[in-house]
């Protein structure tokens, strides 16, 4: 009790230290590894991606094995390597979803957020750096697990489908996984950025990336081809995918920039409002 | 120091924070009172940049919070105790703000040994009492060593023992010099801790003075006189200036209270003519009754509200209900609720 302030910065050295932007990712690094849910998350993400891969090539294999597949054979014959970052990964994307908007909810929930914006009153650096620390994790561990989805599925499908990274389009749709779930992530953070809640947040994103934006490909004419094809996760998925499906409006990479765009836009408008909103 | 100068907060047509003008000084503990939903934290959070004002501006030092370039050295805030991740360590939330500020992880540990929690630093705080929260809320606020600090409700929820400690320890930090500006409902609270008091009343200031003053000002010195003489003891002392109301209790008289006329003169008056006395007891209104005096009008769910379907009273209790002087409790004792008070 006798010493309240061992720690007291000397008038020069605190003139001299300044705060950078290296402190606030330092800070939100601690703040995403200091809860359970972060590695829960990514674990279930992990054995979802991995175990779905695993099930499903097998599954669809053995079916050919015995002669049963019948016309589902065809989709994994047309393009293997669809078939097996597909599988998995587009499961385990939810997971993805959910982490991304707890990431910024659970600051909500818990009231965390005032502790936040009381150490960081300029409140747009802090979801920047949020992003950022989020976003390299997640596209640490969503490289290693597109790789490993893909090492696993090629090592079933092998002997009725031979592919290889090398193979025209495989490498950019494997790394394009990553780069998918990455920003996949960050829309999410950003949707959990507007709504704040985690519950409401995550239905929005989970309806969005299941229903609603396929949901646009049943609108009629050219005009609502083209709607479909703009959709965020409709635009992005196309970097998974190392053929080009039939009717495909967007390049893979002009697919990824819009999603991105769509990304970014969020993010804006989720520190626009973080800024203006009370906390 | 801290200065809020006509700051005006809205919440739909709710008017939360009405033009409120005060400043907080140095050196001293400065309490901040008012009824439930006076508008104390939302005044906080405005000092705190955590809301915006309508108008008016708080700037602590001069600068409003957010132009702070590390504003946990310049202010320390305790505001709910609970505001932190159930899953997350005390340790990790008090690391990642110190690392916001570019704090060594040093001074985490310094905090925490500050405020006692050492032992249990890396448990979830979800498993955390609320006196250990308000700990770790404490410790948050210290974590910059900051020369100003906001408490709100700092002794909410504690144990006699935890009430102590923070109202030592915020007299502590006032006298090394630092603003000590610390919230509560609790009148009786505040006179022992408080050195100034700024009282608020649905957002508008109502008093902002030393807390002595503020007892002496708002309430009525009184003398409490039983003779079994008491009548011409009265009389004496009517005729000399005072004035003089006779107590009871229930229908037992339970002497004179007399008003305008300090003890000693009453004993000498009583000596002169011979009367005998029972008590002579010189008494000050407690602060608790100041307070609520001073209140009664604007209290956001007060007494008037929860009467019912007793007499709309409205603005009454203020004025009518408690004769100066005839207050039931003795100096010091917090008063009964006023809601049992006035009931007819």
């Amino acid at each position: 009790m006798t010493a309240i302030a061992p720690a007291a910065p000397t008038p020069a050295a605190d003139a001299a230290r300044h705060v950078g932007f290296s402190h606030l990712l330092a800070a939100e690094w601690t703040k995403i590894r200091s809860v359970r849910s972060t590695v829960w998350t990514l674990v279930i993400f992990a054995v979802v991606s991995l175990g779905l891969t695993g099930l499903l090539t097998w599954l669809t294999i053995r079916a050919l094995n015995s002669g049963r597949a019948g016309g589902r054979s065809s989709g994994i014959a047309a393009d293997p390597v669809n078939f097996i970052l597909g599988t998995g990964l587009g499961l385990g994307q939810l997971a993805i979803c959910v982490l991304g908007v707890l990431v910024i909810t659970s600051e909500y929930s818990s009231g965390t957020i005032r502790a936040s914006v009381l150490a960081t009153p300029r409140r747009y650096p802090m979801l920047i750096a949020k992003g950022l620390v989020f976003g390299a994790l997640v596209f640490v561990i969503g490289e290693v697990v597109a790789f490993g989805s893909f090492f696993l599925g090629a090592a079933i499908v092998h002997s009725h489908f031979p592919v290889a990274l090398s193979q025209p389009g495989v490498t950019r749709a494997v790394i394009g996984s990553g780069l998918y779930l990455t920003v996949l992530g960050l829309f999410a953070l950003a949707i959990g950025s507007l709504i704040r809640h985690t519950a409401g947040a995550v239905t929005t994103v989970i309806g969005l990336v299941l229903v609603i934006f396929n949901l646009t490909g049943l609108l009629p004419y050219s005009w609502g081809a083209h709607i479909h094809a703009y959709m965020p996760t409709v635009a992005g998925v196309l970097i998974t995918q190392d053929k080009d499906q039939a009717g495909q409006l967007l390049s893979p990479w002009q697919g990824f920039g819009v999603f991105c765009a769509w990304t970014a836009l969020l993010l804006i408008i989720g520190g626009y409002l973080l800024q203006r909103r009370d906390a | 120091m801290i200065e809020v100068r006509d700051l005006t907060k809205r919440y739909g047509d709710k008017v939360a924070v009405d033009h409120l003008s005060f400043s907080v000084e140095p050196g001293r503990v400065t309490g901040f009172l008012g009824p439930n939903g006076a508008g104390k934290s939302t005044t906080m959070r405005l000092i705190l940049g955590l809301d915006r004002p309508h108008s008016g501006t708080a700037t602590i030092d001069g600068k409003r919070y957010d132009q702070l370039p590390r504003p946990l050295e310049k202010v320390g805030a305790l505001l709910e105790a609970k505001a932190m991740h159930t899953g997350r360590s005390a340790y990790n939330h008090l690391l990642f703000l110190a690392q916001s500020q570019g704090l060594p992880a040093r001074r985490v540990d310094e905090v925490l040994a500050l405020v006692g929690l050492t032992p249990v630093a890396h448990k979830r705080t979800g498993g955390y009492s609320l006196g250990m929260s308000q700990r770790v809320g404490i410790a948050a606020a210290m974590l910059g060593n900051p020369p100003a600090l906001l408490l709100d409700e700092p002794v909410n929820g504690l144990d006699p023992e935890g009430i102590l400690w923070v109202r030592n320890l915020m007299k502590q930090l006032a006298a090394e010099g630092r603003t000590i500006f610390v919230s509560s409902h609790l009148m009786n609270e505040m006179a022992v801790t408080a050195d100034h008091l700024i009282v608020i009343g649905r957002g508008k200031l109502i008093a902002d003075s030393p807390t002595q003053e503020f007892i002496e000002r708002s309430s009525e010195r009184s003398v409490l006189v039983r003779s079994p003489q008491a009548d011409r003891l009265s009389e004496l002392i009517t005729t000399e200036g005072g004035v003089v109301k006779q107590e009871t209790n229930g229908t037992q008289p339970a002497g004179l209270s007399v008003t305008g006329m300090e003890a000693p003169r009453i004993g000498e008056l009583a000596a002169a003519s011979g009367i005998v006395l029972h008590e002579l007891t010189p008494r000050l209104a407690s602060l608790e009754e100041a307070y609520m005096e001073l209140t009664a009008d604007s209290a956001e769910f007060g007494a008037a509200a929860q009467a019912g379907s007793g007499p709309a009273e409205g603005s009454g209790p203020a004025e009518g209900s408690r004769p100066a002087g005839a207050a039931p409790a003795g100096a010091g004792q917090p008063g009964p609720a006023q809601g049992e008070e006035i009931a007819p």
